[in-house]
């Protein structure tokens, strides 16, 4: 395609734009022209910019605020990848500048920009170093969008690695009193589970053969641009499947496609007699687990919440944590499916053990601020459950019905803890900034001293706790149903997960908001709630309440593309998988061929009572 | 043929083929030459010598930009189809693409090192043109490195690069630390020289020839007959004894305990010296004798078969050395206090990484040509993103040690306050050195990784190549916390109370000068297909 013609892609200013603007801001006002001690106008300036791309990306994700479906605009409720803009990068490792939205990612991505607008409002009471901060900031957000945007594996991995940066300053300097210490924790963990992913990807990178793929996969997984007109896609087709070497490629859509071949390269290739898909899966899958996070690497989050400002708290729980969860559901399972199949127990454990040790820690901090830090690791263990419940297609059964259950259900959890999360860490912040500490034993009587803020507050609260009515319940109610058919074990301890998360969020409201008064120190400053923190609370609680009564809004998006992922992977589980006959790389089973038996070795419920 | 016959067509290679090839060495050596001249004809004295070996470096780099660009293959001359492997004089050299690509490296370096050293104020005005002249010098002998096509050039090349850097090592000459180092380095070299001549002299006795692609062939030859125990333990020896000489200049572990003493005793500016030109001489002397003789060019199937064993040895070796070196090297980084000698050990480090795409094109050359040819040009996009690194690290610690007066990394503190330009910069640097995208450090380290994993893909090697990429992986963690932490002391510690407090902005001529170095930095991270094309096209000298 000519150079000119990239530019021309429907979606390619729109995309771009989003994704680089804040990114273009952050590099204007670190020139030395800005100059220093402007502190209000850098504020503006960043809060602008960050409402312009969150105008944006509302004009490409819900066109129908504004008049009606353009090209390049995102058509809700149709599965697939739309928005698509493909330039080449680097042509000698097929590495492509490949951008797109689905039902899975537009979501993800108004969530970052409207969770990015609502941190740059809530910075406001950040004095030190302003200009630095912003500039940081804006470049956080960048590398935000493009991980969701991203479609190639080089791209999201650099988006990814983007993050890291801003975010270790971001601790490191605005932090509380162990700073550094958080800043660097954060930093390691991240690194760990990157580096394994660098690994992986490469692994995979190495195996791919484009040459395996039929003209119609190489259309749909944008190798083959869909735009061509017919004899140029023929001719562009050619050129692949005649090469006389494996074509490499870095596209997750033909990745995926490859992945799921009955005679896939993934599932061949052995390394230290694991089939290569389990151990990308599992490589690829710490790397997502440790930004989720899920215990035991979840000890980075705690301390990183605890000392980051707030802003950064709402930012790292709202939209970072999400990371983890859209990696596996994005590259995990489509490309590793075999993987997938051989550690759904894995997943889902981690899932559920985090649940519980997430609510039970939380019950025993004294910190506010750690309360809901931990909190945040008890609610993406149900997203780890929903994610992981694949073997509902086990046996001959096939119900694939039950795992989209539990996608859609995991989706829906990432977007409503998305709003809960930033939301209860804007709260703790609001207080912290009135009375300078998060002690939970030295709160109360807030109902009284501070009633519209208390409001919105326990509305939040009870957001998190999962109240019917409110945005968290209907997540966790999914991911709880689908997982009965995984493992009605699993499904029992995530049921009564629930009075634990109840207990810790009760108790700590009445802690902090009952009561008859007021004792820890500054009392005196426990100002009611100013409008800019208003502006903040309300959207947020808005939300909250939209989404607990009316799913369809996020489920009309999210639900026809997770169908359709799960429906492909739970056909693809009856064809290929089990048709294979050396299908339990790293399952320690009997060998038995026929593969009617043994396939599920960690799902004693689920096999059990089917007949084959 | 009789003797005059014999001297004309000599005489004509010489004339028509070699020497035009070998018009950068000319260049070096001629303005070698002048700069003494004009030290002792007192009418040309006033003359700043670093001028006239910039000069020098200018038509250096001129040709050695015009060679590599004329070079059939190249891409610019994509189509042609013509030899581009040429000996020189009668086959103690050897110009290809590799060749052409390291020399413009190499020129390069001069063009950027020798305005960095008029700014930062060493060497002072007297003993300028000593130091021009070494540093030349030694330039001389990196080229002949990267083009050496003999055992004997291999040999000579080394000393010739290795002499005037003893000499470096020493130039502070007032500092006792300066004289210990190049004392310890030159006793060191001299140790390391003498036992790579013996593994030269027991591998070209066994093998019956200096020059390197008949000695490949006769060691297919040799270990294809199923060679007696006594020649095997030749052989073998002969090898890691010439490993122990390489091993020397890329100071890799075990044999890199000179390193951190001369860089902490030298000035930052030798420092820089010896990181990247040296280094990446050493490296393309690796590549060379490593790719050449376990698989030399234009080899038929059965020589390349009989290579085998070779090839397994030369990776292992090779790896090891990788591995220890990338370990340690990292290891050793937390506990340092001073700058110049945290950078000696991630140098090591990094001489790690390098001589994993080393074992990776080695073990690659037997079974997949083109994947050898990326894994070479792995190695070669590398030390072009290394020598912009590295060379802005050392320039900015010794432009912050003519503010500062220290080394040490503890009296870095709270310069985010005076000097926020020159903490972004290091921190590019270092973040680039860490490995982190979207900077050139990244890129060269994934293009590295990228070759290891295709040679498990492949399956080559596959337990070394699963164990060097995990090695590398986990280095690449350890590595954060020592980096990070020489930025944190810049930005989150509170100045020294000592401080004289002379902020060095950006907007200065050293200032530009840092940034001229940081920026191809972020750029090749970004927008890396141009140099890696180039790369490319020097790592298939071997295909």
């Amino acid at each position: 395609m000519p150079d000119a013609a990239n530019l021309l892609q429907p979606a390619f200013w729109p995309l771009t734009l989003v994704l680089f603007l804040p990114a273009i801001v952050a590099a204007f006002l670190s020139l030395p022209i800005v100059p220093r001690g402007r502190d209000e106008a850098v504020r503006w300036i960043a809060l602008g910019t960050t409402a312009a791309v969150f105008v944006m990306s509302l004009w490409i994700c819900l066109p129908g605020l504004f008049g009606g479906q353009g090209p390049g605009q995102f058509a809700s409720g149709l599965p697939g990848m739309q928005t698509v803009v493909k330039v080449p990068w680097i042509p000698s490792f097929n590495i492509e500048y490949l951008l797109g939205l689905d039902g899975i990612s537009m979501p993800l991505v108004l969530l970052t920009t409207f969770l990015s607008m609502l941190s740059a409002a809530a910075s406001w009471p950040i004095t030190k170093h302003v200009k630095a901060y912003f500039v940081l900031f804006l470049l956080l957000e960048t590398g935000m969008l493009g991980v969701f945007m991203g479609l190639d594996f080089f791209l999201f991995y650099v988006f990814w690695e983007v993050m890291l940066l801003p975010m270790y300053f971001l601790i490191g300097i605005w932090g509380g009193s162990r700073r550094e210490y958080a800043a660097i924790k954060f930093f390691l963990y991240t690194l760990l589970g990157s580096v394994l992913m660098l690994i992986a990807i490469l692994m995979l990178y190495f195996t791919s053969d484009l040459r395996a793929l039929s003209e119609g996969q190489l259309v749909a997984s944008h190798v083959v641009s869909p735009g061509l007109d017919a004899a140029a896609r023929t001719a562009a087709v050619e050129a692949i499947r005649s090469a006389s070497a494996p074509v490499h490629t870095f596209n997750l859509l033909a990745l995926a496609e490859i992945g799921q071949l009955p005679d896939s390269p993934f599932a061949v290739a052995r390394v230290w007699g694991w089939s290569l898909e389990t151990l990308a899966f599992l490589l690829l899958l710490i790397g997502f687990v440790i930004k989720v996070p899920v215990v035991p690497v979840h000890t980075w989050l705690p301390d990183a919440h605890v000392e980051a400002p707030t802003p950064i708290s709402m930012i790292l729980a709202g939209v970072l944590l999400k990371l983890g969860g859209y990696g596996i559901l994005r590259i995990c399972y489509p490309i590793c499916p075999g993987g997938g199949i051989a550690l759904a127990w894995l997943v889902c454990g981690l899932g559920v053990v985090s649940m519980v040790y997430g609510a039970f820690a939380a019950l025993a901090q004294k910190d506010f601020k750690r309360m809901v830090a931990y909190s945040s690791v008890s609610h993406m263990g149900y997203v780890m459950l929903g994610l992981g419940v694949w073997s509902a297609v086990a046996g001959t059964q096939y119900a694939w019905d039950a795992w989209a259950q539990g996608v859609n259900g995991a989706m829906f959890q990432m977007l409503a803890h998305g709003i809960s999360s930033a939301g209860m860490f804007f709260m703790v912040g609001v207080l912290y900034d009135r009375v300078h500490h998060r002690n939970l034993e030295e709160f109360g009587g807030i109902f009284g001293r501070m009633p519209v803020y208390a409001g919105l507050a326990v509305t939040i609260f009870f957001a998190g706790l999962g109240l019917p009515g409110l945005c968290g319940f209907i997540g966790e109610v999914l991911v709880t149903l689908s997982s009965w058919k995984y493992s009605q074990t699993l499904a029992v301890i995530s049921a009564f997960t629930v009075i634990l998360t109840a207990a810790y969020i009760l108790w700590a409201i009445q802690r902090v908001y009952l009561g008859a008064e007021y004792k820890g120190p500054h009392g005196d400053h426990l100002t009611p709630i100013t409008r800019r923190e208003l502006a903040i609370a309300v959207p947020l609680v808005i939300l909250a309440i939209v989404f607990g009564v009316a799913p369809q809004t996020i489920f009309r998006t999210v639900t026809p593309t997770v169908n359709k992922q799960v429906k492909t992977l739970a056909e693809w589980t009856r064809v290929v998988h089990d048709a294979r006959p050396a299908n339990r790389g790293a399952i320690p089973a009997p060998a038995l061929s026929g593969g009617s038996a043994g396939r599920f070795p960690a799902d004693g419920v689920a096999s059990t009572g089917v007949t084959p | 043929m009789n003797l005059g016959s014999l001297l004309t067509s000599s005489l004509s290679d010489t004339l028509q083929v070699s020497l035009p090839l070998f018009r950068p060495e000319l260049c070096l050596a001629a303005t070698v030459v002048l700069l003494l001249v004009c030290r002792m004809l007192p009418v040309v004295r006033w003359l700043d010598s670093a001028w006239i070996a910039l000069g020098g470096a200018v038509f250096a780099a001129a040709y050695a930009w015009a060679d590599l660009r004329g070079l059939p293959g190249s891409p610019w001359l994509p189509a042609a189809t013509a030899l581009n492997r040429h000996e020189l004089f009668t086959g103690l050299l050897v110009f290809d693409p590799f060749t052409a690509y390291i020399r413009l490296l190499l020129a390069g370096f001069l063009l950027l090192y020798i305005p960095f050293t008029k700014i930062s104020g060493i060497p002072g005005r007297e003993e300028e043109t000593d130091f021009h002249v070494l540093l030349l010098g030694a330039v001389l002998g990196m080229c002949l490195m990267a083009s050496a096509n003999h055992m004997l050039t291999v040999f000579m090349a080394v000393e010739m690069a290795s002499v005037p850097s003893y000499a470096l090592a020493g130039f502070l000459k007032g500092r006792k630390a300066s004289s210990e180092a190049a004392l310890k380095y030159a006793v060191y070299g001299a140790g390391a020289a003498g036992i790579m001549l013996y593994g030269i002299s027991l591998l070209v006795g066994v093998l019956g020839s200096f020059h390197l692609p008949t000695m490949a062939a006769r060691l297919s030859t040799v270990l294809a007959a199923g060679s007696t125990g006594g020649v095997t333990t030749a052989l073998v020896l002969g090898g890691l004894m010439l490993a122990v000489g390489l091993a020397f200049k890329l100071s890799a572990v075990p044999f890199h305990f000179w390193c951190p003493d001369v860089f902490e005793g030298a000035a930052a500016e030798v420092g820089a010296f010896l990181s990247v030109a040296s280094k990446a001489a050493a490296v393309a002397l690796a590549v060379r004798l490593g790719c050449t003789l376990t698989a030399p060019p234009l080899a038929d199937p059965a020589q390349l078969a009989g290579l085998a064993d070779a090839r397994f040895y030369g990776a292992h070796l090779v790896g090891l050395l990788a591995a220890l070196s990338c370990t340690l090297g990292n290891l050793a980084a937390y506990g340092q206090t001073n700058i110049k000698r945290m950078l000696a050990y991630s140098t090591i480090a990094h001489a790690g990484y390098l001589m994993m795409g080393v074992a990776a094109a080695i073990a690659l050359g037997g079974t997949d040509r083109a994947a050898s040819r990326d894994a070479v040009a792995a190695v070669a996009f590398y030390l072009g993103a290394y020598l912009f690194m590295n060379l802005a690290a050392f320039a900015i610690v010794a432009l912050l040690r003519n503010t500062l007066r220290s080394e040490e990394i503890a009296a870095y503190g709270g310069l985010i306050q005076s000097s926020p330009g020159v903490v972004v910069a290091m921190g590019l640097v270092l973040v680039s050195l860490i490995g982190l995208p979207p900077l050139a450090g990244f890129t060269a380290k994934f293009l590295v990784f990228a070759s290891v994993a295709q040679a498990i893909a492949l399956g080559v090697e596959k337990p070394l190549m699963i164990v060097l990429l995990a090695v590398g992986g986990l280095n690449t963690v350890f590595s954060l916390v020592y980096y990070l932490r020489v930025l944190g002391v810049m930005i989150f510690n509170p100045p020294p109370a000592d401080r004289v407090n002379e902020p060095l902005p950006l907007v200065s001529l050293p200032g530009a000068f840092v940034t001229g170095l940081v920026a191809p930095v972020v750029v090749l991270g970004v927008f890396f297909a141009g140099l890696y094309a180039c790369a490319q096209f020097a790592g298939g000298f071997a295909s």
